[in-house]
């Protein structure tokens, strides 16, 4: 199927529009130890997006884990501007969606956030970039 | 269905707190929680009776100035509140590299919640002060290994309740009635069987971080059971269980038949029902899974850390046994040995002092730090690249939080580590 037909409606958490390159991972992630709110890089030595540069872009996780202090690193990482664009996982995960909430209230700004479920979480491994409106997912990245 | 929310059914109570009857603070509380209970898919909301803050951590200036809107709102605990660990150890950080901004600021975050009528005890391990809740009891606490102890060893009902939420729920004393604080979600869906574990092994202090290690990821965020415990574990070794199990993955709640209070038996513990996995875990996989907490397998050391949670009066006194039996009589770094940092509450610094168990302590050169943790001040130098310690927690999140290598090992291998500067193993239980 041509990239331009491909479609995928996750369920808004946090409504937002975003588009950027996908980092995807199938394991869940703790931002506390693993997200440097300074940079934007994953910095979890555990995981296998340690490194990656995820402030922009679009991140496809299962779930977070672990530390209650993710969602503290998150939403520093909304103020300062090095959040992902989009935040997309598989189930609806608290621990972010209470870090967009407190973003938008505190800075009124947030990443999109969207459960896909199990299916679409899947076959995101494939897409390179991703844009999101309204819960649609699409390969776009412009 | 209130008009505040399309899917949570609300009380006059906190339309009230919505309407900003209660003051402007309890109102900003509820109409984030009511967006969370809504998120969460909620009916509607329950009342708690208290609440343990971990957002008290400074990790950076949002978290400061939301605890600061609240506290400027005029906020005050609707429960009694216990605090987390903070940013710095209050009055002895310039013993440590703290830099001065980082102290100011995480200065103000622990006075803003402090002004909130919080209890200040300043730890990780709430569960082993005054403040312990009881059987039961609705409440909310933050804190991954905190939330794993109340719910599994005590049976008090909590979430896994995130920084800025704890505060929410203190504030307005409600919580959305989900998850772990309902009864029908306590029950265990996942079986992790020992199999043919030594009696000897399972009543060591290094067996139950490594046993929480691998419980973690097999247990995903499901309340699991664990089987086959060839003895009855003490508190502290509850305790390193579920930290460790909250630190590899997101367990908030075990059960372990014949000891556990929600759990009797294993037929208990499931509800009857069949469990979705079941894991057989024998020697071997635990000795993979020690291996796993090691990224540092020999050489020199640069620091020795216990307390992750806070150590707790009972391995003071562990501890002091230890380092008496150990002999040596002088500091470790007249021995060639490297720094040893004991991190606990000012509650538990306290009353191990008066029962004389900090002596051995400092005798050999080792040093406490209160109200906080390494991971959560940073109170080492740059030049701290190998650390060793007996905690699963530390294990796992000083790579990723301080750039450094480590070594788990028991209490006793870290004692004659930080002697001899190097990492020490024991010939025993594990080979």
């Amino acid at each position: 199927m041509p990239d331009g037909e491909k479609r995928l409606q996750g369920q808004v958490i946090v409504a937002g529009s975003a588009s950027g390159d996908v980092l995807h991972a199938t394991q869940p992630l703790s931002f506390w130890g693993g997200y440097d709110a300074a940079s934007g890089r994953i910095t979890d030595t555990h995981h296998p997006l340690a490194g990656a540069m995820a402030a922009g872009r679009a991140l496809v996780l299962p779930a977070t884990r672990g530390s209650s202090t993710t969602t503290a690193v998150l939403l520093e990482a909304i103020r300062r501007e090095t959040a992902p664009a989009a935040l997309i996982t598989r189930g609806v995960d608290a621990f972010l969606a209470l870090a967009c909430v407190v973003g938008q209230e505190m800075y009124g700004r947030s990443p999109a956030l969207i459960a896909v479920g199990d299916d679409a979480f899947s076959s995101l491994a494939d897409w390179p970039h991703l844009k999101v409106r309204d819960g649609v997912l699409t390969p776009g990245s412009g | 269905m209130s008009r505040e929310s399309d899917t949570v059914r609300l009380s006059a109570f906190d339309r009230a707190l919505l309407a900003g009857e209660e003051g402007a603070a309890p109102q900003l509380a509820m109409r984030i929680l009511t967006r969370m209970a809504e998120v969460r898919g909620a009916d509607s909301m329950l009342d708690i009776e208290a609440a343990h803050i971990d957002s008290t951590i400074y990790v950076g200036d949002a978290g400061l100035e939301f605890a600061e809107r609240l506290a400027s709102l005029g906020a005050r605990v609707r429960v009694p509140s216990t605090l987390n660990v903070s940013g710095l150890d209050e009055f002895h950080w310039q013993e440590w590299s703290v830099p001065a901004e980082w102290a100011e600021k995480s200065a103000r975050q622990m006075r803003a919640y402090d002004s909130m009528g919080t209890i200040p005890t300043w730890t990780c391990a709430p569960y082993q002060g005054r403040q312990t809740p009881r059987f039961g009891q609705q409440i909310a606490w933050g804190e991954s290994n905190a939330v794993a102890f109340a719910n599994s060893v005590i049976g008090a009902r909590t979430e896994r309740y995130p920084d800025l939420l704890d505060i929410c729920c203190a504030v307005t004393g409600r919580a959305p009635a989900v998850g772990l604080h309902l009864e029908e979600n306590r029950l265990a869906t996942r079986v992790l069987r020992l199999r043919g574990i030594p009696e000897e092994l399972a009543a060591a202090d290094d067996f139950y971080p490594v046993l929480g290690h691998l419980l973690g990821p097999f247990a995903e965020d499901d309340p699991v059971a664990i089987t086959g415990l060839p003895v009855i574990p003490e508190e502290d070794q509850l305790k390193a269980l579920g930290a460790a199990a909250a630190s590899s993955g997101a367990v908030a709640l075990f059960h372990i038949p014949g000891v556990t209070p929600e759990a009797p038996t294993l037929r208990d513990a499931l509800g009857g029902r069949g469990p979705v996995a079941v894991r057989d875990v024998k020697v071997a996989d635990l000795r993979a899974a020690r291996q796993e907490l090691t990224t540092h397998a020999e050489g020199a050391l640069d620091m020795v850390v216990l307390g992750s949670p806070h150590f707790s009066f009972v391995e003071f006194g562990k501890l002091a046994a230890l380092l008496r039996e150990r002999g040596a009589e002088r500091a470790f770094a007249e021995e060639g040995g490297c720094e040893l940092v004991v991190t606990t509450s000012r509650a538990v610094r306290d009353l191990a002092e008066r029962a004389g168990l900090l002596e051995p302590l400092r005798t050999f050169g080792g040093r406490l730090m209160v109200d906080t943790c390494v991971l959560a001040t940073p109170m080492a130098p740059g030049t701290t690249r190998r650390l060793m310690t007996n905690s699963a927690k530390y294990a796992w999140y000083s790579p990723g939080l301080l750039g450094s290598d480590v070594a788990f090992g028991s209490l006793a291998e870290c004692v004659e580590s930080a002697r001899r500067g190097r990492v020490v193993r024991e010939p025993g239980l594990w080979d």
